[in-house]
């Protein structure tokens, strides 16, 4: 089976700034894809390009077998979005959001309502449905927004950051109807995040740093590739301890906000040797099995930060109210 | 098909939020009647009835034009607030034509504006207006053509901004000048050769001057109408072909 997206060479430039630097990589049909990357790494660009409201300056993107640049129309309906601000219309019911979706895309008359209650039923938002959207929670939201996407049966489910700004219990509630997607309607979800514990779920992931794709495969291949655990020490002095480290293991090790690591086999062996070779410097120790973070620090040098969303949408709400009733 | 129901499903949207916005409605009507009777009274007593009719008489096309132009501009450059909270997002990845869009949003500001020219036309005994009932309908089909040419309009300016803070200056120097150049409170006939070349250039002149038309067409003089009908109307087609055309293509640029 052909992959469902097909990305090739891709490169987008907003002036002197790349924000898409060459990447390929492919999507299997009925998986779900993780672009894992910091903010600012590239992430809504390509999943711009790839909803086509973004044309790429070189390089070409396939969805569902079309060319994203050539039929966007093609494109775009076999394809859900949900976007990372909201896109609803909060004035408008939920209901009624869902029913002016299957509108725009073409949903037959007589099945509409049926499709709009079988998603709503599938988010867990039916009781809710003719509540105005303005009344609803930020993961009360999302999930109409995915409920949405789902609508018109799309091949591909494209999520940008889909659980940014939501608390842990509408986190995992999305996530465990994301998980779901793949198996109960057959589609293909393409998500970027920021969060390791999602990217550790997707079938498959690709980690993007600066506009390029540093590490592709399965969280399992990536954590692999890294060959062991890592150990994290505070000394007193960086420098000379790692000068120290390097004679007796034979690793050089890194530094990372005034903290050295390094990756070596097994920690509990290795500890107790590091400690005794730097008498009254070590100020901490602690060790992790790799995680994906690790995967990116050790492909970029950093962690990935959280960043939390800013007040922005709900200061737009404010305004809106005050221009209204002005 | 998809293209027809999604131009029928933008104007049921807008048609919905306009029934659910009672506020709207009133102020929206409120607008055109407090110049009809507060600016027309107060100037009537300037004009001198020698001038061909009463002033309020001679103004009501132009109330008329006011009605059109605000509701169909506001409505237009809710795609605006559409950009800032998003939603215009959920529509430009549906496939379907950007035309459409247009088209949608289009006789959506031209569907809200003929139900409030309609109110607005119906207060005609009060001023001592004396309509026909063809007269009555034919200014109801011009005042859809028209609102929707200026419709289409606020759709070419609402591409150009980002975000609502741009509305104080779409106002000022957009809606104002338009109105105060359709001929609506003065004839163009009067205005200075520089002022008379802009309002010439202004969709709504053709609008207001049809309305004229309609209502007095025989009115010879300053206060009559200064084109013919037939050039009004191919005026106001023309120009929505060219703003949906415009509009179309500055939806479909992207970045």
């Amino acid at each position: 089976m052909p992959p469902v997206i097909s990305v090739e060479g891709l490169t987008r430039k907003f002036g002197q700034l790349t924000a898409v630097d060459n990447i390929s990589f492919q999507v299997e049909e009925k998986t779900i894809f993780g672009f894992l990357g910091p903010n600012g790494a590239g992430k809504t660009t390509t999943i711009s390009i790839l909803c086509t409201l973004l044309n790429p300056t070189s390089g070409k993107a396939m969805v569902n077998g079309h060319d994203c640049k050539k039929d966007p129309r093609l494109v775009r309906s076999s394809i859900g979005v949900v976007f990372q601000d909201s896109t609803l219309d909060k004035d408008l019911t939920a209901y009624e959001n869902l029913v002016f979706h299957a509108y725009i895309y073409g949903v037959h008359k007589k099945e509409i309502k049926n499709r709009v209650e079988d998603a709503l039923r599938f988010m867990g938002l039916f009781e809710r449905k003719h509540d105005l959207v303005k009344k609803f929670s930020g993961g009360m939201k999302r999930r109409l927004e995915v409920a949405r996407g789902l609508i018109h049966r799309p091949k591909v489910l494209f999520m940008d950051e889909p659980t940014l700004g939501l608390d842990p219990q509408s986190r995992s509630h999305l996530w465990e109807a994301i998980s779901e997607l793949p198996k109960e309607h057959g589609v293909t979800v393409f998500m970027t995040t920021h969060y390791m514990d999602e990217a550790e779920v997707c079938d498959g992931l690709a980690i993007i740093d600066g506009g390029r794709i540093i590490a592709r495969g399965s969280p399992e291949d990536l954590k692999r590739s890294l060959g062991g655990d890592v150990i994290f020490l505070k000394t007193k002095d960086n420098r000379a301890a790692g000068l120290k480290i390097k004679e007796i293991l034979g690793i050089v090790p890194e530094e990372n906000e005034d903290e050295l690591f390094l990756t070596s086999g097994r920690a509990e062996e290795q500890i107790p040797a590091i400690i005794k070779a730097l008498p009254d410097m070590v100020l901490s120790v602690r060790f992790q099995r790799p995680t994906l973070n690790d995967v990116f620090l050790k492909f970029t040098g950093r962690e990935i930060r959280r960043q939390d969303v800013t007040g922005q949408d709900s200061l737009k709400e404010d305004l809106r109210a005050y221009v209204r009733r002005h | 098909m998809t293209d027809l129901n999604a131009i029928y499903v933008i104007v049921m949207r807008e048609l919905k939020k306009f029934v659910r916005e009672k506020s709207r409605l009133v102020s929206s009507i409120a607008r055109p009647l407090i110049w009809l009777f507060l600016v027309g009274a107060g100037m009537s007593r300037l004009v001198s009835p020698r001038a061909g009719m009463p002033y309020t008489r001679f103004i009501f096309p132009g109330i008329l034009g006011m009605t059109i132009l605000f509701s169909s501009i506001f409505s237009s450059i809710s795609i605006i607030w559409d950009k800032e909270f998003g939603f215009l997002k959920e529509i430009l990845v549906a496939p379907v034509r950007r035309s459409s869009i247009v088209i949608g949003k289009s006789l959506s500001g031209t569907a809200v504006s003929s139900i409030q020219v309609f109110i607005v036309l119906m207060v005609f005994p009060v001023i001592g207006e004396k309509l026909s009932f063809f007269q009555v309908l034919a200014t109801l089909l011009i005042g859809m053509l028209v609102a929707f040419s200026i419709a289409s309009f606020g759709i070419v300016i609402a591409t150009f901004y980002e975000n609502y803070e741009s509305f104080s200056v779409i106002m000022n120097f957009i809606i104002m000048p338009m109105f105060f150049l359709s001929g609506a409170m003065y004839p163009i006939k009067l205005l200075p050769s520089a002022l008379r070349w802009a309002s010439r250039l202004n969709p709504l002149t053709y609008g207001v001057d049809a309305i004229k038309n309609i209502m007095f067409r025989a009115q010879a003089g300053p206060m009559g109408p200064d084109f013919s009908f037939t050039a009004d109307i191919l005026v106001i087609v023309l120009s929505s072909v060219a703003f949906v055309i415009l509009a179309s293509v500055f939806f479909e640029r992207k970045q």
